[in-house]
């Protein structure tokens, strides 16, 4: 229990970014150096962390740990998953709140943000390139955006709708 | 004293991400706007900053703007039970789809459901995306709003700069880096 949790702690101190990130750190501590579950297992588990809701990270040290040694060992993967940022974050987050009014900050974060607007823009477009497969994708995502942008439906509605718009249309899409 | 009652509140927020949220950090970026417009907990702007930091430091950024917001909202206490809330869903799904489901990724309807989903999230996240625009692209005055002009060419620059160095994957925190220091530099 003790080695799942460090385990995950340390790839998740290692990791920036989380999701496709994470993959050659967990193949080199879960598959080739733990020897916790085979490669196509870890495969198998990404596949169903990306198709299940919450953070793929999450999702994975879960599964991985439940493997491993059944509900607590999801719990135990999962809390080492967590810890790190939990203390980091919290450790900046309070650290920032105090120098928020330095004027040096400031002007760091003016080229910040506009750093982060551009690699926002470029994860829509990698996402873009990913899930628009068919005409009718395109259309999916434009009603979303459209009914995010300037109505006040919930995003849960949009999401739940786009499944059930997906099993009546992923058929004509070309989707087996 | 902690506020009890604000404390279930960020539980039951993130848990509702946690549970929707389906394709991982970036997907709970829309959600996140969602919410500061829905109580205030904090500004679109202040979002902008979280997503920076949770981009440029250890671990998913998913759990890192959970923290991030819970912090922002309520303190250390905030900040633990946003990311437990946040987790919870994927514990109890990810362990009923491993115990009951052995090829839940094969199945024919989620496949679809996930053709259907994956496109209405990237237009989720693009509306993210430019409400985050508006919100750390322009700068509120008397007056009303006007452009940061310097936050606005260095967002330009920087997305010509990824299509022409696409071949080298530069780290997000290396971006976000060069954006401090030409920041500082040119006093923006």
């Amino acid at each position: 229990m003790l080695d799942l949790f460090m385990t995950f702690f340390r790839i998740g101190i290692l990791t920036f970014g989380g999701g496709l990130t994470m993959l050659p750190m967990l193949k080199y501590e879960i598959v080739e150096k733990k020897k916790w579950c085979s490669e196509e297992q870890l495969l198998d588990c990404y596949a169903v962390g990306q198709c299940t809701p919450g953070i793929i990270a999450v999702n994975t040290a879960t599964y991985v740990g439940y493997l491993q040694n059944g509900i607590a060992g999801g719990i135990w993967a999962t809390f080492g998953m967590v810890a790190p940022s939990l203390l980091i974050i919290t450790v900046v987050a309070a650290f920032l709140r105090q120098f928020m009014d330095n004027i040096w900050l400031q002007h760091a974060l003016m080229g910040i943000r506009g750093v982060v607007c551009a690699l926002m823009f470029n994860t829509v477009i990698n996402l873009a390139k990913k899930s628009l497969v068919h005409p009718i994708c395109y259309v999916i995502c434009l009603v979303a955006f459209l009914l995010a942008m300037f109505t006040d439906i919930p995003t849960i509605l949009i999401v739940v709708a786009s499944a059930v718009a997906g099993n009546l249309l992923a058929k004509k899409g070309g989707q087996a | 004293m902690v506020d009890i009652i604000l404390l279930l509140k960020v539980f039951w927020e993130f848990f509702k991400i946690g549970l929707f949220a389906v394709g991982g950090g970036p997907a709970t970026i829309p959600f996140l706007f969602e919410l500061s417009d829905k109580t205030g907990w904090f500004t679109n702007q202040e979002l902008t900053n979280m997503i920076a930091v949770s981009e440029s430091t250890p671990g998913p950024i998913g759990l890192n703007m959970a923290t991030y917001v819970g912090f922002r909202t309520l303190g250390f206490f905030g900040g633990v039970v946003s990311t437990f809330g946040l987790v919870l869903p994927s514990i109890v799904v990810i362990i009923l789809i491993a115990k009951f489901l052995a090829n839940f990724s094969e199945n024919k309807r989620v496949k679809r459901a996930f053709w259907g989903i994956r496109p209405a999230v990237t237009g989720l996240i693009l509306s993210a995306v430019i409400s985050m625009w508006r919100a750390s692209l322009l700068i509120i005055k008397d007056t009303g709003y006007a452009p940061a002009t310097g936050s606005i060419i260095v967002c330009l620059v920087t997305i010509v700069l990824m299509q022409v160095l696409q071949k080298k994957k530069f780290h997000p925190a290396v971006w976000l880096l060069g954006g401090a220091v030409v920041g500082l530099l040119f006093r923006l």
